[in-house]
C-alpha cells in the first residue's frame, strides 16, 4: 500500500503537469512541471512522505532500466543514423565531452569565488 | 511439440505486450549481472548491453520496433513518474544547493548552453541535417524533457531518445576518466558536470561513486532538465534556424 500511495502521488503530480502545461501552451514538458510542482510542495510540507520515499527510491535506483525501450529504438532510426553518421557521433561524442568539461570547469571555478574556502570549493586533497 | 502450435504461440505472443516487457526485464537482469561481474567497470554500462541484446533478439526474430515497443511502452512510460520523483533528492540536498546556488546556477546554465550549441554547431559544422542538429540540440536533458523540446524545435523525437541515450552512455563512460585528468577531486563538481552533461546516465554512474557525488548528479538533471526547457527553444530562436 505505502508504495502504491507514492505512485499514486508522483502520477497525480504527473497529470497536473501536462494538464497545465497544454492548459497554458508553456513549452515545459508536463512530468518537469510536475517535479517543479511536487519540489515546491515538498518545501512547504517540510518533509517527505515515507510512501514517497520508497516510490521515489525504487524508481530513480533502476533510472538506466527506464532507458533502455528507448535505446532499442536506435533499430528503428538505423537508415537515418546511417545516412548521416559523420555528423551524429562526431557531434554527439564531442560536444558529450565539451559540455561535461566546461561544465566541471565553470562549476570549479565559480565555487571558489563565490563560495567561502571550506564550503567545498575543490580544496580538498585526495 | 509441432509446428502449427508452435506458430500459434508466436502469433500471440507478438501481438500481447508481455514479450516484449519480459525480453526487456530479462535483458537488463542480465546485463545488470554482467555490469556487477565487470567489477561496475562503466565500460560494461547495463543500457549498452541490455539495449544491445534486444536489438539482436528483435532481428534475429525478424520483430519490428513498434511490436517491441507495445510492451517496452511500460518501462518507458515511468520516465514521467520517475522525473516527478526527482523532486525528492532535489529536496533532500536543498540545504547544500543554497549554499552553492551561484555556482550552481551559473555552471547550469552555461552548461545547457554548451551542450546544446555545441551539437548543433559540431553537426552544423560536419554537413549533418537542420534535423539532426535539432535532434541532437537537447540530447543533454533527460529523455521525456528531450523529446518533448526536440519535437516543438523541430528534430525527430524518437530519434532523440537515442541519441540522448547515446549521449548518457558517452558521458558515463569517460566522466571519470575526465575529471581525473582535469584533477577535480570535488564530488559536487564532479556530480553537477555529470548531471548536466549526461542526465540520468550519468547520474547513475555518479551514485556508483560516491553518494554525495550521485545527489549533486541527480540534482543537476533536474535542473538542467527545466534550464533545457526554458532555454533551447529560445537559443534555436535567436541562432535563427
Amino acid at each position: 500500500m505505502n508504495f502504491l500511495n507514492g505512485m499514486t502521488l508522483l502520477l497525480v503530480y504527473q497529470l497536473v503537469g501536462e494538464v497545465t502545461v497544454r492548459l497554458l501552451a508553456v513549452p515545459i514538458p508536463g512530468p518537469v512541471l510536475g517535479m517543479v510542482m511536487l519540489f515546491l510542495t515538498l518545501m512547504i510540507r517540510g518533509r517527505t512522505p515515507e510512501p514517497l520515499q520508497n516510490a521515489s527510491t525504487a524508481l530513480l535506483s533502476h533510472l538506466s532500466l527506464l532507458f533502455v525501450p528507448a535505446g532499442v529504438g536506435m533499430m528503428a532510426h538505423f537508415d537515418r543514423i546511417a545516412d548521416e553518421w559523420l555528423p551524429i557521433t562526431l557531434a554527439l561524442f564531442f560536444s558529450t565531452i565539451i559540455t561535461m568539461v566546461a561544465t566541471a570547469g565553470i562549476m570549479q571555478l565559480t565555487t571558489r569565488w563565490f563560495v567561502r574556502p571550506g564550503q567545498g570549493g575543490g580544496q580538498q586533497d585526495e | 511439440m509441432n509446428e502449427p502450435a508452435i506458430r500459434d504461440i508466436w502469433v500471440y505472443l507478438s501481438a500481447s505486450p508481455l514479450l516484449g516487457l519480459t525480453i526487456t526485464l530479462v535483458a537488463y537482469g542480465l546485463a545488470y549481472r554482467l555490469y556487477l561481474k565487470s567489477n561496475s567497470s562503466p565500460l560494461a554500462n547495463p543500457v549498452v548491453s541490455s539495449v544491445a541484446m534486444l536489438i539482436a533478439l528483435l532481428m534475429v526474430t525478424g520483430t519490428s520496433y513498434s511490436e517491441y515497443f507495445e510492451g517496452g511502452q511500460f518501462v518507458h512510460f515511468l520516465l514521467g513518474p520517475a522525473t516527478v520523483a526527482l523532486a525528492v533528492p532535489l529536496y533532500q540536498q536543498f540545504s547544500r544547493l543554497r549554499e552553492l546556488w551561484l555556482p550552481v546556477t551559473i555552471s547550469l546554465v552555461c552548461g545547457v548552453v554548451i551542450a546544446a550549441g555545441s551539437s548543433i554547431g559540431l553537426a552544423w559544422l560536419l554537413g549533418g541535417s537542420t534535423e539532426i542538429q535539432m535532434s541532437l540540440a537537447p540530447k543533454s536533458a533527460t529523455a521525456p524533457v528531450a523529446m518533448g523540446i526536440s519535437e516543438t524545435i523541430g528534430g525527430i523525437p524518437s530519434l532523440t531518445a537515442v541519441l540522448v541515450v547515446a549521449t548518457g552512455i558517452v558521458g558515463a563512460v569517460l566522466g571519470t576518466k575526465l575529471f581525473e585528468w582535469m584533477r577535480i577531486t570535488d564530488d559536487s563538481v564532479k556530480g553537477i558536470a555529470m548531471g548536466v552533461a549526461a542526465h540520468g546516465i550519468g547520474t547513475a554512474r555518479a551514485f556508483q561513486v560516491s553518494s554525495q557525488m550521485g545527489a549533486f548528479s541527480g540534482l543537476a538533471m533536474a535542473l538542467s532538465a527545466f534550464a533545457t526547457a526554458l532555454i533551447v527553444p529560445w537559443l534555436v530562436d535567436l541562432i535563427g534556424i
